[in-house]
Formats: C-alpha cells, structure tokens, sequence
C-alpha cells in the first residue's frame, strides 16, 4: 500500500486536463495508475487498524473473522449534488452501508467501494470524494477491501456514481421486524429531516438564515453501545428517502401491527421545520442520514436512553392490530398536540429524487 | 417561525375549540372555501374536535380541480401543435381530459414544461425564440396577478411568440352561483385569505348582505381556521337568537386589507375583462372567469390563427361514464370517503377525478392523511 500521505496525482497519472479519460475504466496502464496512485493512497487508510484483512491485491479482499452470524448488504449511490453542506457522496456511501449494517445489529467488517466514473470527471472531484469515503471509513475502523472502476463516456453518467457493499458479524439478539411486539416503545435516535433539508438548499442554492447541515453519519457506534450494555432491541431501522413516516409504515407493515406516534415528541430542529415550512414539505418525509427507528420493549426504553441519553426521544408506541379495529395492521397514525390524529400514507412517487 | 408557532399553539387551539363547543346550540353547516383550508382542517385533524352540530363541507377552490374538461382537452391539442412549447404549472400536467392528459400528451411527443411562474415562460419565449410559447394560465385571484404582469412583460417585450390560454377563475361568482343552487345547505362561509390579500374584503360585502350569509376570512393554521369558524358560529347564534345582521369578518388580518393590493388590483383590471366560464362540478357561471382584453388579443392563444385547434382534434362525445363524484365533491354535497372509487381505483398515482390529482383538492388531502387500509391504500 503506498503512503497515504503522499501527493494523489503524481508523474504517470494522466495530466491531460486533470480529468477522467475513458481510458482510465480500459483495465490497462491508466487505471492501474488511478487505482494505485489516487484509489488506493485515499482508501487504504482505512486499512490500518484492521488485522482482520488478510489481504486486499486479489480479485477479493480475504478476511479472517472467526463467526458463523454474517449480515451482508449493498447500496448504491447517486446523489445530486456531489458535496453538499455536511457531506458528500463518499462519505455518504460509506455511511449509508455501515448504517446498513448497524441496523441489523451487525458489527461492520468490511466494505467494497466500486465506482461508476463519468468521462471528463476533474480527477480532483474523484480525490476529494474517495478522501472522504477514506476518512468516513478509517474514523468507523471499517477497512475498504476492495472494488472497481468503472469509466463511461461522457453525458451516460453524472459526474459519478458510488457502489459500495459491506459485510458484518451479527450480534446474538435477532433485530429484524418479526421481533417487534405489541406494548413496544419506538424511539428515535437523532433528528428528522436534516438530509433532505441540505441537499435541497444545496442544489435550488436556498440560503437559510440558519444553514442546515446534512446528518450523514455511522449509527455503528450508538448501535454498538446499546449491544455493549445489553439492552433488549427488537428492531432498528434507518430513515433514509422517505423518512421517519416511510421507515415507520415499511415496519408496521411488515410486523404487521400499527405505530401510534406523538407529533409533538418527534424531535425537527427549528431550522429544519423552517424551511420544511417555506418549502411545503412534511418535515415527517424528509430524508435523514443519521437517524433511526429504535423499537425495544416498554421494559428496555429507559435502559436505551440510558445509554444514548437525549440523542434518543421515545416517539410512540406499537399496538396490537386487527382488520376491524380502530387500529389495522400496518397502519401509522400520528397524533396532534390538540387531540386529533391522522394516518400516514406512503408517498406517490418521490419527494426529491437522487437524494442519496 | 414565531409566526408560524402562535397559530399552532395547542393551548389557544383547546381555548377556541372550548369556546366553540360553548357557543354551538344548532346545527351549521359551513364551509371552507379554499384548498388550503381544506388541507390543514384534514392534515390537522380539526373536524375531529368540533361540536357534533358543526359540519364543515370543502368548496372548490382548488383551481385545478374546477378546470373544465374541455380547456383540458383544447391545451393537449394545442401543445401538439408543431413548434409549441405549453407551460403550466406541475399539477396541471396530470389532470385528466376527456381521453388524455397533458402527461400522455408529452409522452406522444408534445413540448409541454411545468413552470413555476408565468413570467418563466416569459423567459422561455425569450431563450427559445423558434417555439411558440403557450402559457397555460389556472388559478385564482391569487395567480391573476402574475399572469398579468407577465403579458405586460411580454408585450413591452414585443414578444411575438409568447400567448396565454387563461382559465383564470373569480372566487365570488362560484359562492354566488352555490348559494343559489337548489340543493345549497351552507349557513356560512370561511372565505380563502390568499385571495383576499389580493382582493381585499370589500368584494364580499354584497354576497354576505344579499344572501344574509356570514363570511369569515381566514389563514390556514389551524388556529386561523378555528377562530374563523368560531367568528361565523357565533355570527349565525346571533342572527338566531336576536336577529343580528351578519356581516364579512376578517380573521387574517395579518394578511388581508379591506382594501387588498391595490397595485395587484389594477394589473389584472388593465389586463383582462370578467367572461362567463365553465368550471368542473358546478357548470357556467357569469362573471367567473378572466379573459384577455381587446389590446392584449394578440397574446390570448384562443385568438391566435396559429394555435387554432380544428374541432376534428377534439376528442368528441363526454367524459367516460365513472363513479367518480368528483363534482358533488365540488359542491360540497359529498365527502371523499363517500365515493366509491376513493382510494381503490382513484388513486394520486392514477386519479379519476381532479381533486385527487392536486396538492389543494380534497380527495388528495383525505387520501394523504386519512386513506385507510379498508380502502386499499398500502
């Protein structure tokens, strides 16, 4: 691995106008050069404290992690625009999988990261974003193992696309959506809405008095606290497009029972709720990159905020459901601050599109 | 968002749904004119908290949804005119016509593009000097005055490939014309404030003295909208009990003059003249709609020899028989959730009737927040 310290782009990358050529995706001396010379400097740091890798220079990373409890997933990433206030597309992909992962309650091991560049990308576009993706990873202790690199002709992509894959090691507690039971509390760790806010701001240039930033960040370390003091987790999900309002249907619906929420306990920051306000948008919608559904039982609620203290904020409550009942299966219904109710929907079509 | 907050405040709210309850000895029925009242007594669940003798109905204004058919059917055949380039505002695109909609229309290959204000067409007409710019103008009171402007623009301009199709509609011959409908049961009305900030209060005294009808004008937080509608029971208790003289009350006077703007005023006066228009639900109304005037005629795309769509490119004969009752919806005689198709066939993603296609129409707003799963909502 060279020394990540080292300049990126150096005598042999191509110079021509700084930029990605369609021969940097032809497999030949071009894209061992970006590989060794941008790539790997940028990536590889992430390296460094994983003894776990055995090695990354075949055509798969080897690992040596002695557990029989695997979680694997992939993401794929197209935000528009590349940075924005808060983030960027690397560390959003190296995030958005870890959290992933953390919602299984599984200890990321390793990532892929594998890139769709587009002809004519300034090379030091591609340098900042893999920094960030390199940092985002070193900072979770989440090595980068491997990927690919991709190069099509200009106008097919935009800019840039990132995949990246990861695999963790699950806890012994099954947190998938068939654990959640009626009488559990569902909380909220982090707040609604930030994401959606940023990118937005970002691409129509709306200058907010307060200037919202995007909430991207590894849930990893508040999912491994919870694990570490034994609190009873029934379920976690990530509110990534569609919000707290779609993580919470996807979830009613697939235990099959209903969320009843408290509008006023669901933390918006006054920034947000501002421009949710100006922009006509349900702040309960609103993309985030931080946050997630925590569902323990009514016994374990004090323990999780215990751990997490006010990071988490108990929103509501799972209820036994049935077809004729005031409460049906898979139905999310909010209350207001003046003794009314309504129902979630899921939302036609999307809110924005290439969010993340 | 101070502002905001006050008109949310639950406290205030209880105090007015309290007073309300205090107040309320008969029944009334009254309703809301606009549909972003509509929207946040749904989103927000205040028909939840009114005293049983309190009906609230939604009217129709949401201008999308009253557009008639056939000003749907003539924009599709327009923008399939060759060199056209049809504007209008998002929702539009989705509003069915007799056999189509300004998307299918795009699809078939039709320059159409969603603009956000009139004046972006304005701006197209000049970036794009080879296409024939149509602006296909809804909306009410409130969105006159910037289609105004814009021909204004477009003419100092010289502007030789910029029209307007104006469908612009007026708020008080649509309450006139429902006041005088044999199956009217509205005792008062909270009149919409985004139009009133433009058209001052003045405009309802008439009504209000003809038909002896309160009319409050209100905002559309939810303390605005029970403040008003505490202000017209208490109005109709009056009358009921001593005989008092109703009157127009205005609640949003944060927004609204007795006035209104004047300068806004005087735009849409130079610029169009008051015409009998059709709307969806509630038929031909007198006086309701805006059109060119004689100066302007060279930028009113019915007027114009090169948009002129041949009867043949019509689609012919009526809507298709549906269950849809999208027009008693209109009228205030019945409810979404009354219709048979309501969230089963008639869906946003595939709406058989206006007011599930718009931001502002009330199937939308129970859909959003009250579709079911009994009513194959997911």
């Amino acid at each position: 691995m060279s020394d990540p310290k080292a300049p990126a782009v150096e005598c042999g990358v191509p110079h021509i106008g700084e930029t990605i050529q369609l021969a940097h995706g032809g497999g030949g001396r071009r894209m061992r050069q970006l590989i060794e010379q941008l790539i790997r400097p940028a990536l590889g740091r992430s390296l460094e404290a994983a003894p776990w890798v055995k090695d990354t220079r075949h055509d798969s990373g080897a690992l040596d992690i002695d557990t029989g409890k695997l979680a694997l997933t992939s993401d794929s990433y197209v935000v528009s625009p590349l940075f924005f206030p808060g983030g960027d597309i690397g560390r959003l992909a190296v995030c958005g999988t870890l959290n992933d992962l953390a919602m299984a309650g599984a200890r990321p091991r390793a990532l892929t990261l594998s890139l769709i560049l587009e002809e004519g990308l300034p090379l030091e576009t591609l340098r900042r974003v893999l920094d960030s993706a390199g940092t985002a990873a070193q900072t979770a202790g989440v090595p980068i193992v491997s990927g690919d690199t991709k190069v099509v002709e200009r106008g097919k992509a935009d800019g840039l696309f990132i995949n990246t894959s990861g695999v963790g090691e699950r806890s012994d507690q099954w947190i998938h959506p068939s654990s959640i039971q009626p009488g559990d509390v569902v909380m909220l760790l982090g707040d609604v809405g930030r994401h959606g806010v940023a990118i937005l701001c970002a691409r129509q240039t709306l200058h907010l008095e307060s200037p919202v930033e995007s909430d991207c960040r590894s849930l990893w370390p508040d999912v491994e606290a919870l694990l570490a003091a034994n609190v009873e987790l029934h379920c976690l999900r990530d509110c990534t497009r569609g919000g707290l309002a779609s993580a919470c249907l996807e979830l009613a619906g697939e235990c099959g029972l209903s969320f009843c929420l408290e509008e006023t306990s669901i933390p918006v920051t006054p920034a947000v709720r501002s421009a949710a306000e100006l922009l006509g948008l349900d702040p309960l919608y609103i993309a985030c990159e931080g946050a997630c559904l925590v569902v323990v039982p009514a016994a374990a609620a004090a323990a999780a905020q215990g751990v997490l203290g006010d990071a988490l904020t108990h929103i509501g409550s799972v209820s036994r459901a049935s077809t004729e009942g005031a409460e049906r299966p898979g139905e999310v219904s909010v209350k207001s601050p003046y003794g009314s109710s309504r129902l979630l929907t899921l939302l036609s079509g999307e809110q924005l599109p290439r969010i993340c | 968002m101070k502002f905001l907050a006050e008109f949310r405040d639950p406290e205030r709210v209880r105090h007015c749904v309290a007073e309300l309850r205090r107040v309320t000895t008969r029944r009334w029925t009254v309703m809301e004119i606009c549909g972003g009242q509509t929207h946040a007594i749904v989103r927000h669940g205040l028909d939840q908290l009114l005293p049983p003798g309190i009906k609230l109905v939604h009217g129709p204004g949401c201008p999308v949804c009253v557009t008639p058919i056939e000003e749907i059917d003539q924009a599709i055949a327009v923008s399939l005119l060759p060199g056209v380039a049809l504007c209008s505002f998002g929702d539009m695109l989705r509003v069915p016509g007799t056999s189509s909609d300004l998307l299918q229309a795009r699809a078939a290959g039709a320059d159409v593009r969603v603009v956000y204000s009139p004046l972006d067409a304005v701006e197209l007409a000049i970036q794009e000097p080879d296409r024939d710019v149509v602006f296909f103008a809804v909306g009410f009171e409130t969105t006159a005055p910037a289609s105004a402007a814009a021909i204004e623009r477009a003419t100092q301009l010289g502007l030789r490939n910029f029209s307007v199709l104006s469908s612009h509609v007026r708020v008080p011959p649509a309450m006139e014309a429902i006041l005088t409908s044999d199956e009217c049961e509205i005792d008062g009305f909270l009149a919409a404030g985004h139009v009133c900030s433009v058209m001052g209060s003045a405009e309802y005294q008439p009504l209000c003295e003809r038909y002896q009808v309160p009319i409050v004008i209100t905002g559309f937080e939810p303390l605005d909208i029970l403040q008003g509608l505490l202000a017209c029971v208490e109005q109709l208790e009056a009358r009921a009990a001593t005989g008092a003289p109703v009157r127009v009350e205005n609640q949003y006077t944060r927004a609204v003059r007795e006035s209104g703007n004047v300068h806004a005023q005087s735009l849409v006066s130079r610029v169009f003249r008051e015409a009998p228009r059709n709307w969806r639900g509630l038929g031909n109304i007198e006086g309701s709609g805006l059109e060119l005037r004689e100066d302007y005629a060279q930028l009113d795309a019915k007027r114009r020899p090169a948009l002129e769509v041949r009867t043949a490119d019509l689609p012919h004969g009526k809507e298709l028989a549906s269950p849809c009752i999208a027009g008693r919806v209109l009228r205030g005689l019945a409810r979404p959730a009354d219709c048979p198709c309501f969230a089963s066939e008639c869906t946003p993603e595939s709406p058989l009737g206006a007011p599930m296609v718009s931001s502002e129409g009330a199937c939308a707003a129970y859909f959003q927040h009250r579709a079911r799963s009994s009513h194959g909502a997911e």
